[in-house]
């Protein structure tokens, strides 16, 4: 088979799929996919291992807890297949690769520290939602919620919002 | 049979083999979830975050299919008596403020850091050592938001209407709510041709690479 990076699915045909998985989600499991949540999960874990006391003292981390461990989780499980499924679509497509995706004139050290900053934005923003766009917008919006569609057209508005702030990190 | 399964419903409060067969079932559906939104180019920060500078419109197109397209089968196999869209829908409630103010804010993080929470993860798995970065932030930002939680007050929960769907809002039948959003994305997807090419010649004209240059710095 012909490795080109460059090549991607036509995004109606992708989309079909990633409808087509979450669809049979719903159908075995009863709920949708997600991601922030397993983040989260792995965040209570390591807490837990460096301040037990502490973790188990903070509500929303010994809620995460209670029954079984921090990552005996569905999420958790399912983001360990995400990485299979992710580096196996990046393997046989000739993109699996160690870099640091930025544009041409701007620095690897800055683009990692506004990673790091843009990502924890995500995951505060992530628990008061309930949800990211895996588990709120697309699995909740599909399924009619009003407040998955609230959140969708929320993260474009902040999204069109920030571009231009950043755009020099993509030149 | 109706559907969801009733062996692996009420996921949390499973022990024994149930919980381990919804493990395997999670993992097989992760494996296809990740192998999809790489394949769409969802592990790519330029390909995301086109969305915003008018450049690549991937992301509402794949998103918007996959909405549109699993609402659909939802509706239609709901009707048919093998799906319980309710039992599906009581884990979607509705908190309108906390999702609106949160929601802004996960999209800043969104162009700051090139993925969202999911997408990091597949940008991961590819090797990018920025999609990694950002796990690390989401990991953090969420940690975070347990310890200040407390402080937050009622705001985590206002605007709370339950489970609150659009076809109670506005009351039509779910396949009502169906046919509209598949009306709304062929309207979005004609709209992104047009962006997509005016962005693309805007961009020209600057001299610039037609979408966001993606080269990236072997370490």
């Amino acid at each position: 088979m012909e490795r080109d990076p460059e090549k991607f699915w036509n995004p109606y045909v992708a989309g079909l799929a990633l409808g087509a998985v979450l669809l049979v989600t719903y159908l075995v499991m009863g709920r949708g996919l997600g991601a922030s949540g397993a983040s989260f999960r792995v965040g209570v874990w390591a807490t837990s291992v460096v301040a037990p006391a502490h973790a188990s003292a903070v509500p929303a981390m010994s809620g995460a807890m209670e029954d079984h461990h921090p990552l005996d989780d569905w999420l958790v499980f399912e983001v360990l297949g995400m990485l299979v499924g992710g580096a196996l679509a990046a393997w046989t497509s000739g993109r699996l690769r160690r870099e640091v995706l930025k544009g041409p004139t701007f620095g690897a050290a800055g683009r990692l520290a506004l990673a790091v900053a843009g990502g924890a934005l995500m995951g505060f923003a992530a628990k008061l939602t309930r949800g990211c766009t895996s588990g709120q917008a697309l699995s909740g919006g599909a399924v009619q919620s009003v407040g998955s569609w609230a959140f969708m057209f929320s993260v474009f508005a902040g999204g069109y919002a920030a571009a231009y702030f950043l755009r020099r990190q993509w030149r | 049979m109706s559907f969801p399964l009733s062996y692996l419903a009420d996921f949390d409060s499973l022990a024994g083999s149930p919980r381990l067969v919804g493990l395997a079932v999670a993992i097989g559906v992760g494996i296809a979830f990740g192998f999809v939104m790489e394949r769409a180019g969802f592990g790519r920060a330029q390909k995301l975050v086109g969305q915003f500078y008018g450049t690549d419109l991937t992301v509402l197109k794949v998103m918007f299919t996959a909405i549109a397209s699993a609402m659909v089968g939802a509706v239609v196999l709901s009707g048919a008596g093998l799906l319980d869209l309710e039992a599906v829908q009581f884990n979607y409630p509705t908190f309108l403020w906390p999702m609106i103010v949160g929601g802004v804010v996960l999209g800043i993080g969104f162009v700051v850091s090139g993925y969202c929470p999911g997408t990091s993860f597949v940008a991961t798995a590819s090797g990018k050592l920025d999609g990694l970065a950002t796990v690390l932030g989401v990991v953090a930002g969420s940690v975070v938001y347990a310890e200040v939680e407390p402080k937050l007050g009622a705001f985590p929960t206002s605007g709370k209407l339950g489970v609150f769907t659009l076809s109670r809002w506005l009351n039509v039948h779910p396949a009502v709510v169906a046919a509209l959003v598949v009306a709304l994305a062929l309207v979005a997807f004609t709209v992104a041709g047009w962006v997509e090419r005016r962005g693309r010649a805007t961009s020209q004209s600057r001299n610039e690479s037609p979408s966001l240059s993606t080269e990236g710095v072997p370490t």
